[in-house]
Formats: C-alpha cells, structure tokens, sequence
C-alpha cells in the first residue's frame, strides 16, 4: 500500500526525566513486542538526553528513524516518523502536542501535573495522530477538542467534594487492612 | 482526573517520587471497575477508573483475554450515561481494549446512535471507534453514515470519516472506492484538515490509474490548496506523476517543474523544504533544476531552529553523493556547522564537507575536523572515519594528510567498533594506494604497541605478515612483532609467531634472526604458541634440516583454505571425537546463501594450522574460491573479472534471477542466482537454457543444475562457455528457466511426491567490451601515462551526437568503457562547455590501459569526443577505439 506517500507518524512519546514512561502511542507494527519499544525508549531517551531542546525543538536520527523531541521541566516529548519523513511536518506535530499540553496543563507542565491528568494527556494524543495519520495540529484546536467534553465533568482534583475525598479515605483504610 | 493514593503507612518524604498511580495494581484496578455496574453511575469516579486502567496498559501492563473481556462488558453500560468527559474516555478505552468481532456487535448499536448524535464530538469520535473496531460484514450497514460524515459541515466530523476511510481501504477497498464523490467534493473544502485528508483518501482510492492521478495533480496544481500539509502532499504527488512521465519526455521542459519551483516561495516552511527536496530527487535533475532548490536549503542552514539546519543538510548531504559541485556554494555556510551544538547536524555537515571538497581544501577542512573529534560520540566519529576513507580513495595524492589524521585519531580513546573502522580504513588505503603502504604499515605498528583489542591486533599481526617482507626494509618490523610475544596474551603471540615465519619465509636474510626468536617461543606457556614455534621452525628448515620444499612452505604459510569458513566451522561443530579423523574434505564446498556477504566473524579464533584469513576478503576473492571448487570449472584458470549481478526478472515475480558475468581467459560462466518466492512450492533440478544463437563467438560446454530450491532460500546455477582464447567477444544471450515443480503442504512443510515439468521465461542479456575491463585505480595519472609512452598511443575524434548534458555524455562513455575515473574526473563542473575525464584500467589478458577523454559542448547540446588511449598493446588500444565506436 502506497501509505508511504502521505505524511504519517510512528510514535509519539511522553517520558520523565529519567526515560520512565508518562504517555505513549505507537501507530507502527515496527516495535512488535514491549521490549522492543521499551528498547526504543531507551535508546531515545539516553541519546537526547543531554542536548539542550528546551527553547527549540530539537531533531536527531536514531535507528533510523527521525526523531524530533522537545523538553520542559521534567518532561521530554518525542515524535518519531521514518527516515524519508519531513522533518518540519514532524517538527509541526511535536509543536502541536507540546503547545496542546501546555494549554490544557495551564502552563503548569511537569510530571506530576501530567500524571495528575492523565486522562487529558491521553485524549490530547487521541487527537493529534489518528493511526499514525496526523489529525490536527493546531495546539488552540487540540486543546479545544479535549477540553470541550470537560466542561461540566473535568473540575479538578483539588474541588473534590468532601462526600468523595471522604469515600477515597475509606477506600484507603481498607486496602490497608487487608495486607 | 486520577486520585491521588495517599498512603499514609509509609509515607515517603521524597516529594519527587510522588505519583497519583503510587503503588496502583492492577487486580485492584479491575475490581473497582465494577463501579461501571451500579444502578446509579458516578460519572467521575469512573472516568478516573477508565483513566487508571489506561495507565496500566500505557505502563505496558497487559490484561487477560477473561480480563479484558470482563472490562469491554462493564465498559459497554457506560453508554447509559450522558456525561460527556466520560464517554470520551469509554471511547479511548474501547480502541484500546480492540474487542473481538462477536463482542464488538455489543456497542455497535450504541455507537452508531452517537454517530447521527447532534454533537458534533459524539459523532466525530463514534466514527473513529467505529471503524477502528469493525470488520468489513458491519461497513455495508453504516456505510451511508460515513458517506454523509464526509461531507458534514463540522471539520472535525469530515476528517474522521476521511482518516477511517483511508485505514479502510486497506482492508475494504472495494467499499471506499464508491465513496470517490463525496470525497473529491471534500478535497474543495474550506477547513484545511479536511482538505489534507481528502486528498489523502481520493490519491490513495486512485493510486493504480495513473491518469486519474496525473488528472488530480493537473487541477489541483492549477488551484489554490490551503493547507501546507495538503499542498506537501500534493507536491509529493506531483513528483510521483513526474517520475512515471520522465521516460517519454527526453529534453525539453519538465512538465509541472514550474510547481515545484513556484513552491519554493510558499509561505510555510514545511512546503518549502518539501518543493527543494522534491526537486533534488527528480530523476537526472539537471543542474539548472538545482540550482533553485539549492538556494533555499542553503538560507535553512543558517536558520535558528536545529530542526531546518538537520532537515537542510541532510537533504544536501544526499544531492552531494550525485552532484557535489552543485553543493559547493554552501560550503561556507557548512562549515560553520561543524560546530553546531546538535551533534547529527554537525556530523552530516562534515561528510557533506568531505564529499564536496576539492583537492585543495582537504588540508583545512582535517585541521578543523580534528578539533570536532575530540566531542563527539564514536557513532559520528565512524561515519566520519567512513567518509575520509572515500575521499582518500577519490584523491590518493592527499593520502599523507589523510592517513596522519587517522593515526591520529586511533591513538585517542574510543570503542572497539570506532577502532575497527578506523583500522579497516587503513587497511584499504594501503591496498588501493599502493604510496601509502609504508607509513600506513608504520602507523598500524605503533597502534599495536599498546592496543587493548586482541581481534584487532590479531587482524594487523596477520596484515603485516603478508605485506611487511614485501617492503624495502622488512627488518624495522621485526621488533613490534616480537614484542607482541614478550608482552601480550596467548592469542596474540601466537598471531606473532605466525607472523615472524612469514617474514622468515620470505625475506632469506632475516632468517636466521627470526629462528633465533622463534626458538625462543618454545618456552611459552601457552600450548598453542610453542606449537606454531615448533611447527615454523621445522617448516622453515631450522637446523639445516630440508623441511619441506621452499613452495609447500609458502603456500602453507600464506595459502587460504578453499573453502567457505563458516561450512568448516559447522563441520567441525558437528564432529564427534572418535578414532576416525576430521576429514576435510568432508566439508561441503558449496557457499550457502548470501555467499557473498562481506561479513567477518567476530571473535575468529586463530587457532587453525594456516593462518586464516583475517584482511577483508573481496567479492571478487570469493567468487574465485566458489568458481575454483567446481571441478568443470577450475581448469579454466585465473578468474580474469565477475560482474555486477544482473537482473533477469522482474521485481516481485513468482522467482527472482539475477546472473553474474564470470570472464576467463578462454571461456565465460554465468553464474544464475535463483531465488523461489512462493512458499508453496518447491524446485527441483533447476537449469538455465541458454539460446547463443545472438552471440557466434560463444560455444556452450556444461551446465550445471541446482538439485532443489525450495522457498526463500537462494541457490546457483551455472552455464559455462567456450570462447576465443583473449578475445573480447560479445554477444546477446537469452534465457529460459527449466525445473521440476512440485507442492509443498503449508501445513508440514513437505513437499508431494508428484511434480509437473515447466519453464520460465527469463529476460535476455548481453557480453559487452566492459565485460573484458577491470577497474583498476592509478595514484598518479601524468607518471602511468608517460611511463607507458606513446607507442601504444592510438587518438581519434568522435561526435556524440545531442545529448542533455556534458556530464550525461561523460558517464555514458565511462559506462561504456568500464573502466576507473581518475583524480574525480568523472564529475563534470556545472556549466562547463569543456572538460577532460582521466580512466584506468586493466584489459583481459591483463593489459593496462590509459584513457584520456577531451569533451566538448555546443550551443545545441552537440557533444565532440577526443579519445586517447594508451596501453602496454597497441591492439588493445584499437580495441578500445572499436568499443566507443560501436558503442
């Protein structure tokens, strides 16, 4: 199948500053197994980690593959396509996720606020790359589509209701007592 | 939103290891799932459940088919709900968990009631989920709703049904190819996704009807394309549709050129940096078709973002291998990259540098190389190393700085694999430069005094000892030798001992020196050493003994098994210790698959009684070595040249052959290298039937079958032919393929007893003057050529006709010829009206031969050929005239 000719992306990953998984989706066969893309993170993952990408997207080959990656606090966003990519597509959806993230963190982006919202980290990426097709890359309308489901059910951890920060402590208590 | 697990028993003050998924499992996990049950659903609590449960599968966890199953039901009763956030995650949940077919008809109803939903998110998204799970039975009912998606108003709508249906189309083309209507209505739309995707869709619905396609690219490079991904897209298209139209437009403007070339002003950059590469890969770009994209990836290189520096120069370092003097205007711009922070631009700056560079810049452009070595990981540092090789290869004169830098860098630190690149490089140089032997002998002493790798010394001791004794003075060697006995472990003195007897065979003076340190092997403590020890000094004659004759020696010492190493490793792995002994010539000859990979074993132990060969063996050698155990074969002499394989069949047909050329003196061999590419059949007794009919010369002596092929594992075949002794005769050969066929059961793998008799048309091919041409370098062209003067000199004029450029008219007669460009005279400067190309080469019947080739353009493009040969036979100077004239 001729799917070469159109634009696609292989991966799009979120680790943290040590290379653990935050987020991850692959649209490729190419890493068949868990070890396979653990592998590939890892190798991501030492080879960057030391450049500097912070004020712009860098870009690098690795196995192969083009790799554009981009970092901020804690986090390190990669976007992986084949070796015959362009670059600048590439380099547009990385933006898009990064910005996209960043609008839907309120610019509070690190781990924890990630692992915190989580659900939003994962709809953003649902977004962005469909199949390995990108879908948008616009961050104002990625951030847009996610957050418009939000509106009344996504109030944030912290406006909790007491009735269920209650039913959360209970849930706790018990656990403990069964070990 | 995912609830932070507090635990209070062992709370951590380390706040960084704080996560709201501390110490989540997933047995746990899945029993709260069961909140998915209750009469009275809490919206929130399960999203956060669906959150945790994608976490796990996002951390790589996995879940039972029972599990997976269990939360697919429960998941299913979340429809109910009408909260919003929530189905969104339904939605993920379900692509991610990808039911089964029979669980699948479950949500469909549900799902299809989201798709004429009045949110436009409901709908969007069920589309999606909808089409990821389905299989074809579902796409004839829902079918009608994807067909009005397309055309839906809401973007976001239109794009999902696009982007299914082109994952559609790989599994339910015939469906999606009614849908061409409503797409093509799409590609007009105003949102510029929308337009992206469709296009997408309509190229892919068309891609096998090349009208169609050149039909679409013809309309839309006319229009007006919104979006930049749409307008890559189609620039891709563009080229597609130009590649397959090139052949019957010689000359002349290339048609939709002017598109591409208008994209190079488009205002986004990812359209831009598409139109340039776009053009660099047209196929024979002219460089007057360049010259505009050059421009633009040169402005990147000086850009901010490392992103259009690396996307710029690695484009340019691909035009460089097929036009590096078009490349040559950014070599300031290139330069200032080596010191780029982002080390793969800095990298491929550097090989683009040293592709492009001319003879002259060589010695600055090391001097700034140096400095970027020292930071930068072996990695790089090996494709550097890589790219020096090639250039020293291009300009042999500059061997000296060339070979300092790489002495230099093997004395700084580095890996193994970083170290054997660059003592492979070395190794090359001093068999393709013949000046350069000394130094780069003296260069792999010094590295051996004090290398911490044992293949590698290994690798040199065995190197030096066949061409240290050949130098003029091999006795400086002796002492680097002899203190690898003194000073390293068993493997590499025994290497050293091995060494010392080659130079004590061939060099009679240092005879009876090197004895006096053999005899001193004998006390090692090592078996295998003082064995060799032993063995030299009885072969070479130690006191005053007649060992054996002074050519059993030689040959013991520097004769190469004839046989394929790894079918002798196999043998030996294979035999059981007994009274019977390992017999030899029980090893089979015949080389398995790939026999002419250029693979090395690691590790090789030189533990056999002839050294083994550890230089690179050449196809050339291995050709050679296969030819030579085929007893039809091997009273035809000297493998004199083999030729590169050349295609018989098409790509992608039942079975794939390709023939490689053998020349001898008096005969030729076409080797067939058959590949069966059904799994479900086996062949046997394969042959080739060749027709000579075309080519008087030839006389056909034996053929040889191949007893079976069965799938995917490649064998040869091989015809030979008589011809006139030293002739280059040519001639035209067709082929049919014969064989016995048989099935194979799919199941067991065993073929049926009953077979049917067939044949295979193969493609026909030729014996060309080229055939009888050797490649062969010179160092210094202005020295062979007198040296060989002008009695074997033979000049005549020629008129090549029109043709598209001088550089075409210089490569087509190199073709012609077959013979080595010299000093890089085989690149023609761009628009040059003149330009002289130096060839080297040796005939068969090992004659050398000299070509000087004056060429000349006119203003229509009319080509003059100035031929001058000279070689060691005036005939053979003829002969070359005679190939270029009929050429």
């Amino acid at each position: 199948m001729a799917l070469e000719s159109c634009p696609s992306v292989k991966n799009i990953l979120l680790l943290d500053s040590e290379g653990k998984r935050v987020a991850v989706k692959y649209y490729s066969d190419d890493w068949p197994t868990l070890t396979a893309k653990q592998n590939f993170e890892k190798s991501v993952f030492s080879k960057t980690q030391k450049t500097n990408a912070r004020a712009e997207a860098e870009i690098a080959m690795i196995e192969n593959y083009i790799v554009s990656y981009k970092f901020v606090s804690d986090l390190h966003f990669f976007v992986t396509a084949g070796d015959d990519e362009n670059e600048l597509i590439l380099a547009t959806v990385l933006q898009g996720f990064f910005d996209a993230v960043g609008i839907l963190l309120r610019n509070n982006v690190d781990k924890r606020s990630a692992l915190e919202n989580l659900d939003l980290i994962l709809l953003c990426l649902d977004e962005i790359v469909d199949g390995g097709i990108i879908l948008e890359t616009e961050a104002s309308v990625i951030a847009e589509k996610v957050a418009s489901q939000g509106l009344d059910g996504g109030a944030p951890l912290s406006e909790q209701t007491i009735s269920q920060a209650i039913a959360t402590a209970r849930e706790h208590l018990a656990r403990s007592l069964l070990k | 939103m995912a609830q932070p697990l507090v635990k209070k028993d062992d709370d951590r003050d380390d706040e960084a290891e704080y996560s709201p998924f501390l110490g989540i499992e997933k047995g746990a996990v899945l029993q709260e799932a069961r909140v998915f049950n209750d009469p009275q659903l809490d919206a929130r609590r399960c999203s956060q459940v669906i959150t945790k449960l994608l976490y796990l599968l996002n951390q790589g966890e996995t879940f039972t088919k029972i599990e997976a199953t269990e939360v697919f039901f429960a998941v299913t009763k979340l429809f109910q709900s009408k909260d919003m956030g929530l189905r969104r995650m339904v939605y993920l949940i379900i692509k991610e968990l990808s039911p089964s077919a029979d669980e699948v008809i479950i949500v469909t109803s549900s799902l299809m009631k989201d798709m004429n939903s009045k949110t436009d998110m409901y709908r969007a998204n069920a589309i999606r989920v909808l089409c990821r799970i389905t299989d074809g039975t579902l796409l004839g009912q829902i079918e009608r709703y994807l067909k009005q998606a397309i055309v839906d108003k809401n973007p976001v709508v239109a794009s999902a049904a696009l982007v299914s249906g082109i994952h559609l189309l790989q599994t339910n083309p015939e469906i999606v190819k009614r849908w061409s209507n409503e797409v093509q209505e799409a590609v007009q739309s105003r949102a510029a996704l929308v337009q992206f995707h469709a296009l997408a869709l309509l190229h892919q619905i068309r891609q096998n009807d090349r009208l169609a396609v050149s039909k679409l690219v013809t309309s839309l490079t006319r229009g007006t394309v919104r979006s930049p991904l749409a307008q890559c897209l189609l620039i891709r298209y563009t080229s597609q549709v130009i590649r397959e139209s090139s052949n019957n437009t010689a000359g002349g403007d290339r048609p939709f050129y002017d598109f591409l070339e208008g994209c190079l002003r488009h205002k986004a950059e990812m359209v831009i940096f598409e139109a340039a590469r776009a053009i660099t890969e047209l196929t024979n770009v002219t460089v007057r078709e360049l010259t505009p994209a050059i421009t633009v990836l040169q402005l990147f290189l000086s850009s901010s973002k490392p992103v259009l520096r690396f996307a710029a120069v690695r484009t340019l370092n691909k035009v460089a291998m097929t036009h590096p003097l078009a490349v040559t205007n950014c070599n300031i711009d290139m330069e200032s990259l080596i010191s780029d922070q982002n080390r793969s631009i800095a990298t491929l700056a550097i090989t683009t540098l040293l592709k492009t560079g001319n003879e002259t810049s060589v010695d600055r452009l090391m001097k700034q190389i140096t400095n970027f070595m020292s930071d930068i990981a072996d990695e790089f540092k090996i494709v550097v190393v890589e790219a020096i090789r090639s250039l020293c290869l291009k300009f042999p004169l500059k061997y000296r700085t060339l070979m300092n830098f790489l002495s230099n860098i093997l004395r700084e630190e580095g890996g193994f694999e970083y170290k054997k690149a660059i003592i492979d490089s070395i190794l090359i140089l001093i068999r393709d430069i013949p000046d350069a032997k000394e130094s780069g002998l003296s260069h792999l002493c010094e590295f051996i005094e004090d290398c911490e790798f044992t293949y590698l010394s290994t690798q040199i001791l065995h190197f030096l000892g066949n061409e240290g004794p050949k130098t003029a003075d091999p006795s400086k060697y002796i002492r680097y030798i002899y203190n690898r006995v003194i000073l390293e472990n068993a493997t590499v003195r025994a290497g050293a001992v091995s060494t010392l007897a080659k130079f004590g065979a061939l060099v009679d003076s240092l005879k009876p020196r090197i004895f006096v340190l053999l005899r001193r092997c004998l006390y090692d403590n090592d078996d295998e050493v003082r064995d060799r020890a032993t063995l030299y000094l009885k072969c070479l004659g130690d006191e005053g003994e007649f060992g054996e004759s002074d050519k059993d020696v030689k040959d013991f010492l520097f004769g190469t098994l004839d046989l394929p190493l790894s079918n002798l490793e196999a043998s030996l792995q294979s035999y059981e210790p007994s009274e019977e002994p390992f017999d030899i010539n029980s090893v089979p000859r015949e080389v398995k698959s790939q026999p002419l990979a250029e693979k090395k074993a690691p590790g090789k132990k030189q533990s056999g009684l002839a050294a083994a060969p550890s230089a690179p063996t050449s196809v050339a050698d291995a050709y050679e070595k296969m030819l030579s155990a085929i007893p039809e074969f091997s009273a035809f002499g000297r493998l004199f040249k083999s030729s590169a394989p050349v295609e018989l069949t098409e790509a992608e047909t039942e079975y794939s052959v390709n023939v490689v050329k053998h020349i001898f003196d008096g005969h030729v061999v076409f080797q067939y290298n058959c590949t069966n590419t059904v799994p479900e059949i086996l062949l046997e007794n394969v042959n080739v039937f060749v027709d000579a009919s075309e080519a008087e010369d030839f006389t056909q002596v034996y053929s040889k079958p191949l007893r079976s092929l069965p799938y995917d594992s490649p064998g040869q075949t091989f015809v030979s032919f008589e011809k006139p002794e030293g002739v280059p005769a040519v001639g035209k050969f067709s082929n049919m393929l014969k064989f016995f066929i048989k099935e194979v059961d799919p199941t067991t793998g065993e073929a049926e007893e009953e077979g049917n008799e067939d044949e295979y048309q193969l493609e026909d091919f030729e014996v060309c003057a080229a055939d009888y041409m050797v490649k062969v370098g010179v160092s210094n062209f202005r020295n062979a050529w007198e040296s060989l003067g002008p009695d074997g000199e033979r000049v005549d004029e020629y008129g090549l006709g029109v043709r598209e450029s001088l550089a075409e008219a210089v490569s087509a007669v190199i073709n012609i010829l077959g013979m080595q460009p010299c000093e890089g005279t085989d690149v023609v400067p761009s628009n040059s009206r003149s330009h002289t190309c130096l060839l080297s080469g040796k005939f068969i019947g090992d004659v050398k031969v000299l070509v000087r080739l004056s060429f000349g353009i006119d203003g229509p493009k009319q080509v003059a050929m100035k031929l001058a040969v000279r070689s060691e036979d005036p005939a053979v100077s003829d002969t070359i005239h005679e190939i270029v004239a009929n050429g």
